[in-house]
């Protein structure tokens, strides 16, 4: 390995690497706009200058300049410095004095470098260039005249989230970046180029002079609109949630973060549950939290245990499950399922129901077979991860169920699932190569459990991966892709219906007296029967709350401290930014504090004793943050005979993905999304 | 000696006419005082007053709400809330001062890029009640409205100083 002398320390970097990643790697910091670690090399923006000795007297740009063995570079002398002066200059030419309306001000890579190396005065007596803006759709401002070309965007969504829907049209001064032709942006990670932006070129449109940095109180969560568990920055002012930032994880989501949990926020502020409500004579009456628990006690006096029920829904935290399901078994009942859209998980095993090869696992593989799923729209981060796996090695990936751009190369090989008997019984073309891959994938969407052969397709799903050698001690090559944040937590407390319990169906079917909703709107609440009494929990008036006998006011995923498992089997942690409006209450803490009412008061009053009960029921939930990979020495598969699967095609489950949840369809800009997604080319504004 | 000195000038009641002298000779001199509120004092052009929102001469208010002002104040007096106009740019919807709170210390005014938010020449707005010091968006600009041509004049005389 090549050692390089960078201002005087000596560091030993990786054949290949570049300049300015050793100087990183020796902890000195080397102003770039154009250069990022995860877009490849543009060299466009030249603020990136050392000065290397024995080359040619002049500056190198070290974003592009590979390392030699005894290498000696300078980045902090005259000649530097004045080379970085002259190139700041040239971009401060045509860069407008807006600072105090630009929105990136106070967090703008452009300010702070001209902090080091802009002069006081600008010797530019001519026009400014002057550049329409573009119309991006309702997600993406633009203020083209702030433009400093160093096309990281384009890079991103070519790359990355790879919808080459930017570009770069003629040179010099005349570059614009933009669509050719004007349309939104047609990739579900766009947000992220407002991030990579160093200027205020693009900003954020819900988000437009709303705030400034320096007003925001920043507070680490997790995201829980899809099963991802993205790790996202809360910026809150008072009690409003003003934007939504991602956290880098490398693990998980590296640095980016899909629209639909970047900007459905503005979701939390509308069609709210602030207050109980209880209905009477068919009508929902405002109440107070002892009335409304008054009318859920008397019900309950005299129910046996088999009569009542509880369905967890998708955004929940672990917490508030495991609460639930307390004060269930307390009430003698294991009618309790947190699948709420009928998925056929098997809780039995974790690695039946977990996304065993890890996230980051993805790009160790060397083919993958999707089934029933489509992860582009599923979980957008997680895409972009099998797109990078894809880039760097050129990965096959096959995919069962229905035909879509993933936004990469893909084999259709089907939409039924009687391909996976094909594949296992070697007939068709993949299962050659699946077999002779070392470390196969297989990821089962959740549109190929949520429907009545899920069984079948899951356990044919594991015999398969079992045939083709996914399963060995150093690697699982068998995925479950879920879509709902909760979904892996609950499954994790066993959330599932106990011997003797109901499933959803029998559930909703008329088997009960007593349902308790957790969140749970996945549904058509038309199939509760006409008997059953039902309380909603949870923060929005959707489908379940229209429905609820009983309304109790809960918590949204920024108004808690609460525990997500990701698809991955990862815990994580998500901490309180805001708090909940009028009456609404942590969720934990109301099936708390009803349990004491009814006199089967929780073993818990905080919610550290909650959290060791979590971790006795399931170790996992000790291990916040870190997740354990481990290979598979048991190839006993999933109850289910993998023989009779039906020929329905295979859907996903996430028809769109702007509206999968109450949060996202509360939101206006993610109902402006859809708008846009319907119309291409958008009318000129 | 002193004694008798002493008592010679009280009878002739010598302290007397000296206080009534000192007394005389004041009575001709020129006023220090001034008859507030008929008269006034000079005040400096970087005196720090009452606030004021300007405008543009086309009526444009100046404010672009870069909050700047907001982030000086040491006594966090300033709140303001914005978003875009119907036109796109970048306005204020809520500008309060909180003048109980004001230490006018004149932060704001060196912090405003475009002299939007000024402390004008007035000190004379006692209120009578407490909420009426809650200064808002409407009774700055009206503020600004009312003095501008005085506005204008001092920040013209203190430019050479700036």
């Amino acid at each position: 390995m090549p050692k390089v002398t960078i201002d005087g320390i000596v560091v030993e970097v990786a054949a290949g690497s570049t300049i300015l990643q050793a100087a990183e790697q020796a902890g000195i910091e080397i102003p770039r706009f154009c250069y990022h670690e995860r877009l490849s090399i543009a060299g466009n923006c030249r603020m990136c200058l050392v000065e290397v000795e024995k080359t040619p007297p002049k500056p190198i740009a070290s974003c592009g300049y590979p390392v030699a063995d005894g290498m000696v570079v300078h980045t902090d002398s005259p000649m530097v410095r004045k080379g970085r002066r002259g190139v700041m200059e040239f971009l401060l030419i045509n860069h407008p004095l807006d600072c105090p309306i630009c929105d990136q001000g106070g967090e703008c890579d452009l300010q702070d470098q001209a902090m080091g190396f802009g002069a006081d005065h600008s010797r530019y007596d001519e026009n400014k260039r002057a550049v329409p803006d573009k119309n991006l759709g309702p997600l993406v401002k633009t203020s083209m005249n702030r433009c400093i070309h160093c096309t990281r965007c384009i890079r991103f969504i070519t790359e990355v989230a790879g919808v080459p829907d930017l570009g770069a049209t003629a040179r010099g001064e005349h570059m614009e970046v933009g669509t050719y032709v004007e349309k939104a942006l047609g990739s579900e990670l766009s947000g992220n180029i407002i991030d990579l932006c160093p200027v205020g070129a693009l900003t954020s449109k819900p988000y437009a002079f709303v705030a400034r940095p320096w007003e925001l109180q920043k507070v680490d969560s997790i995201d829980v609109l899809d099963a991802v568990g993205t790790n996202i920055r809360i910026d809150a002012r008072g009690t409003e949630v003003l934007r939504i930032l991602p956290r880098i994880n490398e693990d998980v989501n590296e640095e980016w973060l899909g629209d639909k949990s970047r900007f459905a926020l503005d979701g939390l502020k509308r069609r709210r549950l602030d207050r109980p409500w209880v209905r009477e004579n068919g009508k929902l009456r405002a109440a107070t939290w002892d009335q409304a628990f008054d009318a859920i006690a008397t019900k309950l006096k005299g129910l046996s245990g088999d009569r009542i029920g509880a369905i967890a829904g998708d955004l929940v935290d672990a917490e508030s499950v495991l609460a639930l399901k307390d004060l269930l078994a307390s009430l003698g009942s294991t009618n309790v399922d947190c699948r709420q859209d009928g998925a056929r998980l098997d809780a039995s095993r974790r690695d039946f129901y977990c996304f065993n090869t890890s996230i980051a696992g993805i790009e160790e593989a060397d083919a993958i077979l999707i089934v029933g799923s489509n992860p582009r729209k599923e979980a957008p981060v997680l895409n972009a991860r099998i797109r990078k796996a894809w880039a760097a090695s050129g990965l096959p990936v096959a995919v069962i169920g229905s035909e879509t751009d993933l936004t990469y190369p893909v084999l259709h090989l089907g939409t039924g699932p009687s391909v996976l008997t094909d594949l296992h019984s070697g007939s068709n073309a993949f299962a050659t190569i699946l077999a002779n891959a070392k470390k196969p994938m297989i990821i089962v969407g959740q549109g190929a459990l949520a429907r009545p052969d899920g069984t079948a397709i899951l356990a044919a799903a594991w015999r398969l991966a079992a045939h083709v050698g996914a399963l060995s001690f150093d690697w699982h090559g068998f995925n479950i892709l879920h879509t709902a944040a909760g979904r892996v937590g609950a499954l994790d407390l066993g959330f599932v219906p106990g011997p003797n319990g109901k499933g959803v169906d029998a559930m909703l079917d008329g088997g009960l007296d007593l349902l308790w909703l957790l969140g749970a709107d996945g549904f058509d609440s038309a199939r509760i029967a006409a008997g059953t009494f039902v309380v909603y929990q949870g923060h929005h008036g959707d489908a379940g709350a229209q429905r609820a006998d009983v309304i109790l006011p809960g918590a949204a995923y920024t108004e808690k401290s609460g525990t997500y498992v990701n698809t991955e089997g990862r815990a994580q942690r998500g901490f309180k930014a805001v708090y909940p409006p009028g009456e609404a209450r942590e969720d934990w803490t109301i099936l708390r504090a009803f349990s004491a009412i009814i006199g089967k008061t929780l073993p818990y009053d905080t919610i550290e004793a909650l959290r060791a009960r979590m971790e006795q029921i399931n170790p996992v939930f000790g291990r916040v943050g870190f997740m354990p990979r481990f290979g598979c020495s048991d190839h006993t598969g999933p109850a289910g005979d993998p023989s009779v699967l039906s020929d329905a095609p295979l859907v996903s489950t996430v028809p769109n993905y702007y509206a999968t949840d109450p949060i996202s369809r509360a939101s206006p800009t993610m109902a402006a999304c859809i708008e846009a997604q319907s119309q291409p080319a958008l009318a000129a504004e | 000696m002193a004694f008798l000195d002493r008592t010679a000038r009280s009878l002739v009641l010598g302290e007397l006419v000296a206080g009534m002298a000192l007394t005389l000779r004041y009575f001709f001199k020129p006023k220090v005082t001034i008859n507030y509120p008929y008269e006034k004092g000079p005040i400096s052009p970087r005196f720090k007053g009452e606030h004021a929102l300007r405008r543009y001469p086309n009526g444009e208010e100046r404010c672009i709400a870069c909050k700047l002002c907001e982030a000086i104040c040491p006594a966090q007096a300033i709140t303001i809330e914005a978003e875009p106009r119907d036109d796109g740019s970048r306005r204020t919807t809520r500008y309060d001062i909180d003048m109980t709170k004001c230490i006018y210390c004149g932060l704001c005014e060196e912090a405003c890029p475009v002299d939007a938010i000024v402390e004008g020449p007035n000190f004379e707005f006692a209120t009578e009640t407490r909420e009426e010091l809650m200064y808002n968006k409407d009774k700055l600009l009206a503020n600004g409205d009312r003095w501008e041509p005085e506005l204008a004049r001092r920040l013209e005389l203190d430019a050479p100083y700036r």
